[in-house]
């Protein structure tokens, strides 16, 4: 009862959000609503039993990807109020088109939910650090250490393409 | 108890929704911010997947047994790329900034200056 | 216990906490003056109350009733957001800090933390990831220093800000790794478990040395890199380039007055504290202390909150003591200073850590 209580809270947190982001005309709003569904989707992933996780979501993603996002919209500071000219036909087909597909997804999903299942807030040490280190360290080790040449590669490129000519 | 369905619903909704604003904004930051919108969605589809199989565990085809918390793993993994992607994109658009003088995806679509 | 017990009990230790907290912010103001006005030979605050210990709560009355601004030019929202964040921030850390072990008042126990719980054996279950905790809010806080400079729409404020959080995300990096040492040491990420894992002595060779198990002396590098990134974090001499008079007017919170900047104000105080306690639960053995077996019950277990305090009093000492001393850095020598000594200086540290670690068993 309270587990769903608390899911709803969240996930409508989490779907308002992001149809602020939408809504929204200055890219700085835009971003904060998309910190809000971060951080809602952390809480989420408690209520799933991934507490580390849920601390990385809030560690990586809503403090650091999304403070660059946050620098740049206010470095560049251009970002001022866009007026769309002309787009209105994709509006007519976009938003009953994306309803069909949210809609379609949903109804399938509702149509096998007994097959499917349920989802509790276990208290066994499911989504314990030290279960996910050793995952990582042991069967997924080439995988972490071909990620962590791939952001020393991407921090080479952010430099370079960050520099100013001459 | 919340039904899985729940979860999944829940990420098909974050998910179209940023296919829509990934579609029809014209900003090219927010663009990139519905990109972080669905990886979030596809994020939380791989946790819930990882309590179900948790709870209810089970084999593939070949005997091989699935493990829960790889899930959780995944996850990690999309968040890492996903930083790296955010950096060298956010790169590339401050120097497309500073020649074109404008953030309209419209505007950007001639090679010549 | 029950859950009406439990939520009244809640209730209860977040009020005390929070309230010991704030006034001991403002004491803390009060302690500043004084000791930098002694440290450069002159008396600090006298005329308010015996030894100017009024002084804080003149401070108070003077922002409650200042004017409270709100230029025309303004993001509104975003302005009034920003010092809530920031200050909202700070104080959710206190709700993970362990102050002492438990207490027993009318025969419920109860954790000496807001985010303890006792079991019906008497265990006392830590949220398992206390230390990610602290960071991750951490990280949020610094949204309140890049709101508050962007939504002034000001050039000193906005600079400010930039400067700001480009400092802060860049010894967040620092903070992190310097406790990463700690968590090999200990082998979990919940503080109570890791001042647990700081009882006892060291055992050198089989024989008892008289040393605490503190974690500070296995530690040394890791605790110096923890104090330099953590005062770069809370915006502290020497490294409060972003917000000293002579630079950029008083950097990104320029604009603010009354109640907006006390919020910003009481954040980087509360800041300063978490810094402190995090640094006596990771490198000074928390509450443990000389046991005195004579006292009644009640007395023995607030003892610990003694120790604790007391530590934690040391390091906001040292905190005032470096800001009456030192000079500040300028910005590029306090960016160099993070990037290429202090992160090369942590992996290193975790590095030799770990190999120490891994040939001990």
């Amino acid at each position: 009862m309270v587990h769903q209580v608390l899911f709803i809270i969240f996930g409508l947190i989490c779907v308002a959000g992001a149809v602020n982001l939408l809504v929204q005309r200055h890219p700085i709003n835009s971003a904060l609503s998309l910190v809000v569904v971060m951080a809602s989707l952390a809480l989420i992933y408690l209520l799933l039993g991934a507490e580390f996780l849920a601390a990385i979501q809030v560690i990586v993603y809503a403090g650091a990807i999304m403070v660059l996002f946050v620098f740049v919209i206010m470095l560049l500071n251009a970002g001022a109020e866009e007026r769309t000219r002309g787009s209105h036909i994709a509006l007519f087909v976009g938003v009953p088109g994306v309803v069909v597909l949210a809609g379609t997804v949903a109804w399938l999903l509702i149509h096998s939910g007994s097959r499917l299942g349920g989802v509790t807030i276990s208290s066994s040490n499911f989504g314990e650090t030290h279960a996910i280190a050793r995952l990582l360290f042991q069967n997924f080790l080439l995988p972490f250490e071909v990620t962590s040449v791939l952001i020393l590669i991407a921090i080479m490129g952010a430099v370079v393409l960050g520099k100013r000519e001459g | 108890m919340v039904p899985l369905s729940w979860y999944l619903i829940l990420s098909a909704i974050l998910f179209s929704l940023g296919v829509f604003g990934f579609l029809l904004k014209r900003n090219i930051i927010t663009i990139f911010m519905s990109i972080e919108l669905m990886l979030n969605a596809v994020n939380l589809s791989f946790v819930a997947f990882a309590n179900y199989w948790n709870t209810h565990p089970a084999r593939l085809a070949d005997g091989t047994a699935i493990i829960p918390l790889s899930g959780h793993v995944f996850v990690f993994f999309v968040m890492v790329v996903a930083a790296a992607e955010a950096a060298v994109g956010l790169a590339i658009i401050i120097s497309i900034f500073r020649t074109r003088e404008t953030l309209n995806v419209d505007q950007v679509n001639l090679l010549k200056l | 216990m029950d859950t009406k017990t439990f939520i009244l009990v809640a209730v209860i230790k977040i009020a005390l906490v929070v309230f010991i907290m704030l006034t001991g912010v403002a004491y803390t103001t009060w302690l500043e003056r004084k000791l930098v006005g002694r440290i450069q030979n002159r008396w600090g605050p006298t005329r308010v109350g015996p030894f100017g210990l009024l002084q804080p709560l003149a401070d108070g009355i003077k922002f409650i009733l200042k004017e409270d601004l709100l230029p025309d030019y303004v993001h509104k929202g975003l302005f009034i957001l920003a010092p809530m964040l920031a200050l909202v921030m700070s104080l959710i850390s206190i709700a993970v800090i362990p102050f002492g072990e438990t207490i027993t008042i009318a025969g419920h126990t109860t954790a000496l933390q807001i985010s303890g719980i006792t079991h019906a054996g008497g265990g006392i279950t830590d949220i398992n990831i206390g230390l990610l905790i602290i960071l991750g809010v951490t990280s949020i806080g610094v949204y309140g220093v890049a709101l508050a400079g962007w939504s002034s729409n000001s050039k000193y404020s906005l600079l400010g800000s930039l400067r700001a959080s480009a400092q802060m995300i860049s010894y967040e990096l620092a903070l992190g790794l310097s406790l990463v040492g700690i968590l090999l040491l200990s082998g979990t990420l919940s503080l109570r478990e890791i001042v647990f894992s700081q009882s006892g002595n060291w055992v050198l060779g089989g024989h008892d040395t008289h040393v605490p198990h503190w974690f500070i002396f296995p530690q040394i590098v890791g605790f110096f890199i923890y104090l330099l990134a953590a005062y770069a974090e809370t915006n502290r001499i020497p490294f409060d380039m972003p917000e000293a008079e002579t630079e950029l007017v008083a950097g990104y919170h320029t604009e603010y007055s009354s109640m907006k900047f006390a919020m910003f104000f009481m954040a980087e105080y509360v800041n300063m504290f978490t810094v402190a306690c995090l640094a006596t639960l990771l490198f000074f053995g928390g509450w443990h202390g000389p046991h005195l077996g004579f006292l009644p019950p009640l007395a023995q277990s607030l003892l610990p909150v003694v120790y604790f305090a007391a530590k934690v009093f040391f390091f906001i000492f040292l905190y005032i003591w470096i800001r009456g001393t030192l000079p500040r850095f300028r910005y590029d020598q306090l960016m160099a200073f993070g990037w290429k000594f202090l992160l090369p200086l942590a992996i290193a540290n975790i590095i030799v850590t770990s190999l120490i670690v891994a040939w001990r068993g």
